[in-house]
């Protein structure tokens, strides 16, 4: 097994006393895709923050391997208009020579686009644009928040097609938060349903039997992805906290939940 | 040599020389500005110069330093404050502004053996330039550019994408620390040019005029640093033959060109 690129161990994010992201352990290793999905405000993005090391955590610790090279799409690049950039100088201030920037620029499909200026681009350009920047660093992990934001449908599963074979090609770790939980699941290798905590994990085919899931997304959507579905230990409320309906036990918080046939 | 020397001696070339200079830093800084929404950061900036303006004679340092040491404090006790997120940044500015400035007036008042000259400090006294001044300016002018030049990549970065630059390495806080520095020295020697009112508009209006015909980043700061010597060069014609006060009439010529700029692109794109 090789040296997982970055390692959680039990980290916690607290603003202002209210808990964002609590205990959360997970590693991520080269060839792996690891995607969080999760309600708004389960912490997905304050996860990745911690992990990049943007936002310190309150507990626990984030190790990244030295020398990691992260190619990072935020959720968004809201550009200040008063700045006149090109795509293609945008993809030269990564330092990368003009040719590999424009065979990333080819490889996300916006080839044609090197000469347009950012502000012009439409959503799914940009999305595009932060992806093949990431690309141009050669990164040894790639995080993407919400790459497919903006994208139409067709270019979603295009979309995650092309971060698979850019894992197989680059041979690097991925991890994504994502909200379109069908074409996640048919493209990844390991979810992680966050709530706050880790509500469940695994591969995809187990998630979606999973109650945690099941009770985060509502039964109409996991029944769209899940074929049956189970009793767990913990319910949450609108908040997604978790409400102890039943006696506290030592893994209340579901960082393994039971699974009991339905 | 001794041209040079029979220019310095003349107090028109002494003033168009330091507008001069001032405008060339002011472009690229302005630039940040615009950039970054730092136009009311850069008023309360201006406005502790006055502040450190009382501090000089209360515990007699040279002026510049005086006011640069001001700018840089107010600089950092700002970016503490706005980490506690406990007030609006806008408001926070508004506070320290409109408090160091009229801190330094009321410090002022307690000195009656000093005298003065408010307006000048105010509004700018263009045409009362020394060699002196010219050296602090032309000092500080070859200080920042050499800056700017060196950190010009990670700069760009971290103002078009904070995190995304970070992520990159770049390093984002002690770049900002020196911005805020770049801005204090810039404060401290076009206060002489402008006045302390005034310098804001010294820095954003050549660099929103330059937005308007601007394709790259380099470009706009190319062509703030020339709309700034435009206004500096106008703004003493016109007082020279109206006999207007030099300071506000350099900021009218700024005006004025980026409204003609305005004018001539919105009809170009029509």
């Amino acid at each position: 097994m090789t040296e997982p690129l970055v390692t959680l161990d039990a980290v916690t994010v607290r603003f202002d006393g209210r808990t964002a992201v609590d205990r959360v352990t997970l590693s991520i290793r080269r060839g792996d895709i690891l995607t969080i999905i999760g309600p708004n405000g389960a912490g997905k993005t304050t996860l990745i923050k911690a992990l990049l090391g943007l936002q310190p955590p309150t507990a626990g610790t984030v190790t990244r391997q030295p020398g990691l090279v992260i190619g990072y799409v935020p959720q968004n690049l809201h550009m200040e208009a008063t700045l006149p950039l090109s795509v293609r100088r945008f993809m030269a201030l990564s330092g990368r020579p003009a040719e590999e920037c424009a065979q990333a620029l080819a490889r996300t499909g916006i080839g044609h686009l090197a000469d347009a200026s950012i502000h012009h681009l439409s959503g799914g350009e940009k999305q595009r644009l932060l992806l093949a920047r990431a690309l141009a660093r050669r990164p040894d992990l790639l995080v993407l928040d919400e790459p497919a934001q903006g994208v139409d449908i067709n270019g979603q599963a295009a979309l995650y097609h092309l971060i698979r074979e850019l894992r197989d090609q680059l041979n690097c770790g991925v991890i994504m938060i994502s909200h379109d939980l069908h074409l996640v699941m048919a493209a990844t290798d390991k979810v992680i349903c966050l709530n706050q905590h880790v509500c469940c994990s695994g591969y995809p085919a187990d998630i979606s039997h999973d109650p945690a899931f099941i009770e985060t997304f509502g039964r109409s959507v996991a029944e769209s992805v899940a074929v049956y579905h189970h009793h767990h230990n913990h319910r949450h409320n609108l908040h997604g906290d978790v409400i102890p309906t039943i006696p506290e036990t030592s893994d209340s918080h579901g960082h393994r939940c039971s699974h009991e046939p339905h | 040599m001794s041209l040079i020397d029979s220019l310095l001696n003349d107090f028109f070339w002494r003033a168009l020389l330091g507008g001069v200079g001032v405008a060339l830093v002011a472009g690229p800084l302005g630039c940040f500005v615009v950039w970054r929404r730092l136009a009311y950061f850069g008023d309360t900036l201006a406005h502790s110069a006055l502040l450190g303006i009382a501090l000089s004679f209360l515990i007699s340092l040279p002026l510049n330093l005086a006011v640069i040491l001001t700018c840089v404090c107010i600089a950092l006790l700002l970016v503490l404050l706005s980490r506690t997120r406990t007030l609006a940044t806008d408001t926070l500015l508004g506070i320290l502004a409109h408090s160091a400035l009229a801190i330094g007036l009321v410090t002022l008042s307690f000195m009656p053996e000093v005298r003065l000259d408010l307006t000048g400090l105010l509004f700018g006294d263009l045409l009362a330039m020394s060699r002196d001044d010219l050296l602090w300016i032309y000092g500080g002018a070859v200080l920042v550019l050499a800056l700017l030049v060196r950190l010009w990549r990670g700069l760009l970065m971290s103002t078009i994408h904070e995190e995304l630059a970070r992520v990159e390495g770049v390093p984002v806080e002690r770049l900002r620390l020196i911005l805020m520095v770049m801005f204090s020295l810039v404060i401290a020697v076009a206060m002489k040019i402008v006045g302390v009112l005034l310098i804001t508009a010294l820095l954003i209006i050549p660099a929103a005029t330059a937005r308007r015909l601007a394709r790259t980043p380099e470009h706009m700061v190319g062509l703030a640093m020339i709309f700034g010597c435009l206004a500096v060069a106008g703004g003493l014609a016109l007082s020279w033959y109206l006999d207007t006060p030099a300071g506000p009439s350099v900021v009218v010529t700024a005006f004025a060109t980026f409204l003609l700029t305005y004018a001539a692109t919105v009809k170009a794109t029509a």
